[in-house]
Formats: structure tokens, sequence, C-alpha cells
């Protein structure tokens, strides 16, 4: 039969490529700067922007979305097309699929920054961009879709089922997590609320980390490390078994976020056991890469790529076997809250992510550049500064999370808490110290790699459109099936797809309002709506990033009782859109800050605001002076009131019209209360709302109201 | 907690699907020969020069 001739575009790859590059830089240059935060609050700067709780989701977003992001469809789009023998569906799709997505990341950087967030952790963006990456997505399904059907090679390698079930699986995670009602152009509140809220975002988060991070990187992994190799797969029958385990498990594994919190039980115990069964498939993976390398291990010792690879492979391993032992509520007790995950999720971030990108890069450059890459040895030290830059990052994050932990859960003989949370904050300054220094060997290894580069692309000569030959399928092909068999057969993927997201659609308009608005009924009598000002401080709070530091969720332990007061329970937390009980105690929970032992004066807040040190001397806080100079915008008060009776809080109707009338009566007696410890504000500040909120957690279960104390 | 209605009804559909993509690809053949596969992705399929066959 006839072979056709036509050609691979390798335009579009290196446009990702060099996304994926400047994109990695610009990722871990505020992942640095976070980090140096931790051991020199000064450097915020005085500048709302660059505080931590903004630049945290600045960090995430860049190094997930656009290092990654722009890295798996650099892979994709090389790999896609050899395999499928192919060229992309369309080349107007691939462009608009390019721009379409930097576009995307660049308003991610200014609105975040600007502290336009969501407050959802990996899904901070706000709605008009969440629009945005739903029709990006789109187009990169029909662009993907459209390749593989019109594929001259009948069979669909592993890594093409890898990449159909991260589109799918990433589709309805965003669609899903992102369900939220505007209120102005940058702000929305999210359609669930509390345990709903916190169970549907770490569904949402912890599938990111499968079907983003990981899924479409194996796939990626199955292609790239055998052809460096040139050695075929060890076991396709076990790509093919692990990969549909694999999605079929890692769904449910999600409430392994919420272990100890008031998620109930039968569903945290839900996450664990999918999590630990999770180990298989994931180990089916990283044996399958490293026992690829059998008999080519000498080929490993040459070739930075492979080295690159193993390693890859090897933390993915590793970070799928702690990942499920973390899963495990006994060790999460430890665990969650403290540098243990950090440094987890670093190891697979650093180690498989990074690394994957970097031999991916080292192999591809020199391939659609027509060269050798120009110094192997650099990239051989890269792949060492890196790997030890790794080491250094995640060690002293264990030593800081376990130390932390330890101390945090330490009683003197007479039964009090030994230490008070500051104490066990400064304690580990020496290891967030070490840890940035693992982060600067890390990001120098990177720039070695941006060098290497542009030297071998200097030197070679880029081949735009790649020619190969393959001849077209047999269109007629009879498997011994009836007529109408192979119509279907003709069109499985886009059926299935449109029609099973069709379905979905439909179901959830019609579950949502069944389900969700109905659920007005408070499971705690006492437990009331927020106050404009307090839903004002509130949104001050997301907008900030707080949660990125304090937890607002007590756990049944006898030493955050001890801390903190009663544990905290699902029904306080039904209108809190979104929920904010955090990921995170660089300082500490919050969820009683307004009772109790806890409790401390609106001035206490104030000044410690002003400049944290001044009320906890050693403290890592950044100041928020500008909070005290900012004036609270109350004209979108009326707008946040409807809007949260919208979805479910049932402030009375016609509320809006007194909302900001109460909001300055009970503004004004906070003014007040200030001026008589000699704090001067000349209108409402914004910080003014924040302590409202902040005085009201806690509240509202509190039985017996307690005098409040002047400090802690 | 009735957001679990949504997660179960999402992850079914998605499971669903998958289901039905295993089922397909089976029944499809995709899986009858498991070596040339993992062999046949590591040629590059360059054009010839010459008159000669490409492999495979």
């Amino acid at each position: 039969m006839q072979v056709e001739k036509f050609y691979y575009d390798n335009k579009i790859v290196k446009a990702f490529a060099y996304a994926t590059m400047i994109f990695g830089i610009v990722g871990m240059l505020v992942g640095l700067l976070v980090a140096i935060q931790f051991y020199l609050p000064a450097a915020t700067f005085n500048f709302a922007p660059t505080t931590f709780g903004r630049l945290r989701p600045l960090h995430t977003n860049a190094v997930i979305f656009a290092f990654v992001g722009n890295c798996m469809f650099m892979g994709i789009y090389y790999s896609l097309q050899r395999l499928t023998k192919a060229r992309m569906f369309s080349d107007t799709l691939s462009w608009i699929h390019f721009w379409g997505w930097q576009a995307i990341i660049a308003s991610a950087a200014i609105t975040l920054l600007l502290g336009y967030t969501t407050g959802k952790e990996y899904a901070e963006l706000e709605w008009p961009i969440d629009i945005a990456i739903t029709l990006i997505w789109v187009v990169f399904g029909i662009n993907m879709f459209g390749t593989i059907l019109k594929r001259r090679e009948r069979h669909l390698y592993v890594a093409i089922w890898f990449y159909i079930a991260t589109w799918v699986t990433v589709a309805m995670l965003h669609i899903v997590n992102s369900i939220e009602i505007p209120v102005t152009l940058f702000k929305s509140y999210s359609w669930y609320a509390g345990v709903q809220d916190a169970l549907v975002q770490w569904w949402y988060g912890h599938n990111a980390v499968a079907f983003f991070l990981t899924t479409p990187i194996l796939g990626i992994m199955y292609y790239f490390l055998p052809k460096a190799a040139n050695r075929p797969v060890y076991s396709y029958r076990l790509s093919i078994i692990h990969f549909w385990a694999l999605i079929f498990l890692y769904i449910w594994a999600g409430p392994h976020h919420l272990l100890y919190t008031s998620l109930p039980d039968w569903a945290q115990s839900l996450g664990s056991v999918f999590s630990i069964m999770l180990i298989f498939p994931s180990w089916g993976g990283m044996l399958n890469g490293l026992f690829t390398l059998r008999g080519a291990w000498d080929k490993v010792r040459e070739e930075p790529v492979l080295k690159f690879f193993v390693v890859a492979v090897t933390c993915y391993g590793m970070s799928t076997l702690e990942g499920p032992l973390l899963s495990i509520k006994s060790i999460n007790a430890i665990s969650h809250f403290t540098d243990w995950t950090i440094a987890h999720v670093h190891i697979g971030a650093m180690g498989w992510n990074g690394f994957m990108a970097f031999g991916l890069i080292y192999f591809l450059v020199p391939k659609m550049w027509n060269t050798s890459l120009y110094s192997k040895k650099l990239a051989t030290n890269h792949f060492w500064l890196g790997t030890i830059g790794i080491v250094i990052y995640a060690i002293p994050m264990y030593w800081a999370g376990f130390t932390q932990a330890q101390m945090w859960k330490t009683f003197t003989e007479e039964g009090t808490l030994k230490f008070q949370f500051l104490e066990t904050v400064t304690h580990i300054i020496p290891m967030y110290v070490t840890r940035s220094i693992g982060g600067v060997l890390y990001l120098v290894g990177a720039l070695m790699m941006v060098y290497n580069v542009i030297r071998t692309i200097a030197k070679g000569s880029f081949i735009a459109n790649e020619a190969a030959e393959a001849a077209p399928l047999v269109k007629n092909e009879n498997h011994g099936r009836e007529y109408w068999h192979r119509v279907i057969e003709r069109k499985p993927l886009m059926m299935l797809v449109v029609s099973l997201i069709l379905v979905a659609i439909g179901g959830l308009l019609e579950l949502i309002p069944t389900f969700l608005v109905k659920e007005n009924i408070p499971t705690i009598t006492q437990v009331k709506p927020y106050t404009p000002l307090e839903l004002q401080g509130r949104d001050i709070y997301v907008r900030e990033g707080c949660y990125t530091c304090h937890s607002q969720m007590v756990r049944p332990f006898r030493d955050e009782v001890a801390r903190y007061g009663e544990y905290s329970k699902a029904g306080e937390f039904v209108y809190d859109h979104p929920f904010q009980w955090g990921s995170k105690r660089t300082g500490p929970d919050l969820a009683r800050e307004g009772v109790g032992r806890l409790k401390k004066t609106d001035s206490w807040h104030y000044n410690h605001f002003l400049d944290p040190r001044l009320m906890s001397p050693g403290s890592i806080m950044p100041s928020y002076v500008f909070l005290l100079e900012n004036t609270l915008d109350t004209s979108s008060t009326a707008a946040k009131i409807s809007a949260m009776r919208t979805i479910g809080v049932p402030y009375p109707e016609g509320y809006e019209q007194i909302a900001n009338k109460e909001l300055m009566t009970q503004a004004n007696g906070i003014r007040i209360g200030l001026k008589m410890d000699k704090i001067e504000t000349p209108a409402i500040a914004e910080v003014v709302a924040l302590i409202a909120y902040l005085q009201r957690l806690g509240k509202d279960i509190s039985t017996v109201p307690k005098e409040p104390t002047a400090s802690k | 907690m009735s957001a679990i209605i949504i997660l179960l009804f999402a992850s079914i559909s998605v499971a669903a699907l998958f289901l039905a993509a295993f089922l397909w690809s089976v029944k499809s053949g995709q899986y009858d020969d498991e070596m040339s596969p993992p062999i046949r992705m590591l040629f590059d399929h360059k054009p010839a020069e010459t008159k000669e066959e490409t492999n495979i």
C-alpha cells in the first residue's frame, strides 16, 4: 500500500519548551523568595503583593500550571504526533492552545498578586480565568482527540491512554470545583460551604496531583524513557494494568487531606484505604520505568537524560509510598499542618516533575535542532547539583516537621503544654535557612540547563517540520463483527467523551439546586451567619491568603484542645464560603481566636498587624501596615449579602438595605475601643473588618463568655 | 455533606467512561499484540532516502 508523507509540527513543541523553561525559572524564583521570607520577614518589602499570603499561590500556580503544564504540553505534542504517526489535528488549535495558556498564566500572575483569589488551594484563580481555562482545555482536547482519530497507527500506545485520562479527568475536576457565584468581576464565592467545600476542594486538589502532575508525566515517561534508552518498556502488560488501576483508585484518595478534621469519619476512612491501595499501581509505574533500563545501565552512566529520568522515577516511587503512608491516620496525626507535608510535596515536585522536565528538555532540544547537546558535562553537573538540592531541601523539612509536631504535643509533668506556639517556630528557623540553600542549588542547576540549551540551539538548526512517512490506516479492517458495531467503533472516543460530559453537566445542573440551595438548615442552632462587617473582614482574610499560614481546624487531640480550645465541629462551618481550614500551621490555629484564653483585645490585633514582632517577639509573620492604611470598600456589601443568600446563607430578605448601616455601627464600636487604647483610625480601615472577623471565630459555640485577656 | 452526591456522580461518571473505554479497547483488539508496540515506538519514521522499505 502507498505510504503517505507528512510532517510533524516541532514549532509548537519548541514554543512549549521555551515557556516551560521560562516559567520554571520564574516559579522557582518565587519559591526561593517565599522560602527566604520564613526567616527574613523583612523580605516582604512592606508591599502587599509580596506578602507570603499572596506569593504562595503565585509560586504554586507557576510551578504547577505554568511549569509542569507547559512541560506536559511539550511532551504530549511531541510524543502524540509520533505515536499516532500523524501531525496534530489543527495547527490553528495548537497555537490557540499555546497562546491561550500563556495568557491564562499572565492573568494569573497579575490577579494573584492583586489579591483576587478564591481562597482554595491550586484553584485560587477567579471565575473569569476559570472560564478561560475551560475553553483552552476544550481546545486542547479537540486537538488531541482529533489527532488520535486521524492516526495512522491503530494501536494506542499506553502513553496515549494516560493523556486521554488526563484530559477527561482534569476537565471534570476543574468544572466541579470551580462552581462559584460571581459577586464582582474578580470576586466570587464557592457554591459549597464548610465541610462540603473541604471535601470538594480536596477531591479536586488531590486529583490535580493525580491527573495533572502524575498521569500526563507517566505517559511522557512511557514514551521518552524507552526512546532515550533505546529499550522497550519492561512489561507492556504491566503498563496497561497499572494504568487502569491507577485511574480508578486515585479519585477516592482526596479525603486523606482531611484526616482528623470535621469531615465525617467514613469519608476519612475511604480516603485512607484507597490511598494505601494506590501504592501498587503507582509502584507498577516506577518499577516498569526502572526495569526498562535492565541491560542499559551503562547508558545511564553516559547520558544525563537517563540520569534525570532515573532519579525522577525513583522520586516518584518514594513519593507514592510516602503519600499513602501519610494517609494513615496515626501518621497523619503527626504530619498534618507541619513541614513534613512540604517535604513530601517537594520530593514529588522537584524530583519527579522537575527532573522529568529537565530530562525531557535535554532530550528534545538536541533532537529538534538536529545537533548534540552543547555540554554533557554541564548537564551532568546540573544533575548532581539538582539531586543534592532536593536532599538539602527535604531533610531539613522532615526534621522541622517531626520536631515541631513533637513540641506541639509535649506536656509538662504538671499536665500543661510545655511550648508556646511561637517557640516551636523559632526553634526550626535553622531548618528553614537550610531548606532555602537546597532550593538555591536546585535553581542554579536549572539556570545551568537554560545556558546549555541556549548554546545548543546556537549550534544547531531547527527542524520546524520533521518529515515522516507511514501507511494510512486500512479502513476496511474487519474483526469479524457486524456492521452496526463498526459505526460506533469508528467514533468511540468522541461519542463517549461528549455524551458523558453532557450527562455530567446535565446531572450537575439538576443536583446543585436540589441539594445545595436548600442546604441552609444549620446543624448547630447557635451558629449564625457572619455580620456584614465580619463578612468583609473574612474576604480580606481570603484576599491576603491568611489560610496559607494559619489553620482553622482544631483536631480532637489532647494537645490541641489544651492549646486552642474545643475541637472543631462540622456544623460550625455551614456559612463558610469558602472553607478556610488551612493545610499548614506556620502560625497558630485561629478557629477559637475570639474566645477563651486565646481571645485578645482589638488593640492587640491592631498592633500585631502593624508589626507582629511588637506583640510576639521573634515572630516571622509579615507586617500588614497597608491594612491599617487602606479604607474598607463598603460598596460591595449589598452584592455580597445578596450572593451569600443565593447560595444558602439565611440573611433576611431586604437585609442588603441596612447591611452597611449595621457594618458602620459595629465598625465604629471597634474604633471607639481602639481610640480608648490610644489608636486612631481616620476612617473604617480594612484592619477593623479583619479584627471583627477574627473576634467572631469560635464565638458561636462557646457556652460561657470568657473575660478577654490582654495578651497570650 | 450533600456535596458527596455531586462527587459520587462525577467520579462514577468518569469511572464509567473509563470502564467503557477499557471494554472498547479490549474488544477492538488493542491488547491482542503486546510484543510489537513497545518495540515499534522506538523507531523514528524518517522517510527513506532510497527506494528501500522502511522497517515494520
